[in-house]
């Protein structure tokens, strides 16, 4: 019983002692929330930072795309500067990444090697490992961000929007992490592991061809151009590229609809999600 | 001094004294036409070590997931420490420590930052490097998961159950996939657990598992419970002895010489089974008796055997001995 009150009582040296005879008399509480979120949190960036696969998604292929496409001239982008217009798509190309695609697939083999189940039995609550992804997913952001940013102005980028953008951006940033973290979910939860592979790397293409990120879709034509704009990802990247390559205000539009897509596949996820 | 300033592991001991680990009562469970768990009741005292032993599909699983809070029965009653597993989910996790029959670790994860991660989410937990020396893991603690041996896995995943340090603990197969030595060496731990007061519910069909570590054996058969008791109740604790000899032996006149109540017979011939009844006194009497008997009538014997009914009899005669999908 010696070890029950003693390590809040006497510090981190007589917790030592105390555990050290592994004493496994039970003593049960949970830790408060915000540490379990952190450990959490915490564990999971290392995980998602040490897989190589999830780093080619999320890191290698946007810069990739983003240098590439700056330097040859394959592809007509319209006037201005290239790279003014490759940067705001990269930067929703590398949200979709980590909110959608490595989500999805990371989610999907969780539930199938029971490891939700096993967190379900766990203090940790729902919620909390909810909240414990929200952060990890905008920590890898933030470090896509600053490597994609750098890249960026070391190939010349200027980003227009002066200090109007340092709010709008993140603003649009969260509201598409919100709606392919939805998607995302919707997908994991109800599809098989190996099917979900599949069908994030598949959709992820489609959205990569199809939303504005690297060909305009001015390109498109007219009646697919208006479908084209409702997604997700077009959304994203043409609200990111009206701040940054043309210093408009909140792109409001873009906004309402990711705010649409956030909700609607939360909603969907919530209802249809399976943890085991 | 109000009982509300007591200490809260006393308070813990003192409601553990009272309320059962588990109680079940008419639990039912149903996955589409087939019925996993069909009016099961059961109970398992607290701080002590309850096998729910039984055949492949007899619901053992289905019912330690009941009490885990991942499945809601379909009928029936079950408490975990005195609450609803459902219902009381969030009071109950801190309290309770699972070990899943498989998987629930990431593939890629270490198992030092594993069970670091498992003790973050408890206020008071066991020392991770502690445990993990405890049960052989120190020099795997930076090896992915997935590259561990299976019986390693499962050993991680025994001591991310009891990191927690809870009252109760559910181990769904904890042995299975073992060699003899972690086998051994997790059965200490149990043993442990138990003596400084951890209840423990686990499932096997390990007949000399229920036996050695079990303070009471459940026996699940198609959903319902066929027998409980202690492991010396189930066996009944009568002595058996076998012998071989010439055939044809007088057996009326060898259970003269016998307590009464016990029985002799012969099958196949020259082989034979004596039960000693229930008044026999100690084994040397008996074999004395025995051994007279024989001397007196110029009986040779070969192979004299004492034994007693083991538990994996009394599973066979309740479970039958078909073989089961």
């Amino acid at each position: 019983m010696s070890s029950a009150g003693a390590p809040a009582a006497n510090g981190v040296a007589a917790a030592r002692a105390a555990v050290g005879e592994n004493d496994l008399a039970p003593a049960p509480g949970a830790a408060p929330l915000r540490r379990m979120v952190a450990a959490q949190a915490v564990f999971d960036a290392r995980g998602l930072l040490r897989n190589g696969e999830q780093l080619l998604l999320t890191l290698i292929i946007p810069v990739l795309l983003l240098t590439g496409f700056s330097e040859a001239s394959v592809l007509n982008l319209g006037n201005g500067s290239r790279v003014d217009f490759l940067t705001p798509g990269i930067i929703a190309l590398a949200v979709m990444s980590t909110a959608f695609a490595s989500q999805a697939i990371a989610t999907g083999f969780e539930r199938r090697y029971g490891v939700l189940k096993r967190l379900g039995a766990t203090p940790l609550s729902r919620s909390g490992l909810v909240a414990a992804r929200t952060v990890t997913m905008l920590v890898i952001e933030m470090l896509q961000l600053a490597v994609i940013a750098a890249v960026a102005f070391g190939i010349g980028w200027r980003p227009h929007g002066g200090w109007g953008a340092a709010a709008t951006v993140p603003l649009l940033v969260l509201a598409g992490t919100a709606a392919f973290s939805g998607l995302a979910l919707l997908m994991a939860g109800t599809l098989r592991a190996e099917a979900t592979l599949a069908a994030a790397n598949l959709v992820y293409l489609m959205l990569l061809g199809l939303g504005g990120v690297i060909f305009p879709l001015s390109k498109f034509p007219p009646g697919m151009r208006g479908l084209l704009g409702l997604l997700p990802i077009s959304a994203l990247s043409g609200g990111l590229r009206s701040v940054l390559q043309h210093g408009t205000g909140l792109p409001w539009r873009d906004l309402a609809i990711l705010a649409v897509w956030a909700v609607g596949g939360v909603v969907l996820a919530a209802r249809t999600f399976h943890w085991d | 001094m109000g009982a509300r300033d007591w200490h809260p592991w006393l308070v813990s001991r003192l409601a553990c004294v009272s309320v059962p680990a588990v109680e079940i009562t008419g639990l039912a469970k149903r996955y589409g036409s087939v019925s996993a768990v069909d009016g099961l009741t059961l109970r398992a005292g607290s701080r002590e070590v309850t096998a729910l032993l039984g055949p492949n599909g007899a619901g053992k699983t289905t019912t330690v997931e009941i009490c885990e809070g991942y499945r809601r029965p379909d009928a029936g009653t079950v408490r975990v420490l005195g609450l609803d597993p459902v219902r009381d989910a969030r009071k109950l996790r801190p309290k309770v420590g699972v070990m899943l029959q498989s998987g629930g670790i990431p593939p890629a994860a270490r198992p030092r930052e594993y069970l670091h991660l498992m003790a973050s989410f408890h206020a008071r937990p066991a020392d991770p490097a502690a445990l993990l020396d405890r049960l052989g893991l120190t020099s795997t603690g930076r090896t992915p998961v997935r590259r561990l041996s299976g019986g390693q896995q499962q050993r991680l995943s025994l001591a991310a159950a009891m990191i927690g340090r809870p009252e109760l603990l559910f181990l769904d197969e904890p042995t299975a996939g073992l060699d003899p030595q972690a086998r051994h060496a997790t059965w200490e731990l149990i043993a442990e657990l138990r003596a400084v007061g951890v209840s423990v519910v686990l499932t096997t069909h390990l007949m000399d598992e229920a036996e050695r570590l079990a303070d009471r054996v459940a026996i699940i058969d198609h959903g319902r419970l066929v027998a409980a008791g202690t492991p010396a109740s189930l066996t009944g604790g009568q002595q058996q002895l076998r012998l071989r000899a010439r055939p044809g032996l007088d057996l009326s006149g060898l259970l003269s010489v016998l307590p009464t109540g016990s029985r002799a017979s012969e099958s196949p011939a020259g082989n034979y089974v004596i039960d000693a009844g229930e008044e026999a006194g100690g084994t040397s009497e008996l074999l004395a008796a025995i051994a007279g008997w024989c001397r007196a009538h110029q009986v040779r014997t070969d192979d004299l055997r004492l034994a007693s009914r083991t538990l994996e009899d009394v599973f066979l005669e309740l479970t039958g001995r078909e073989l089961r999908r």
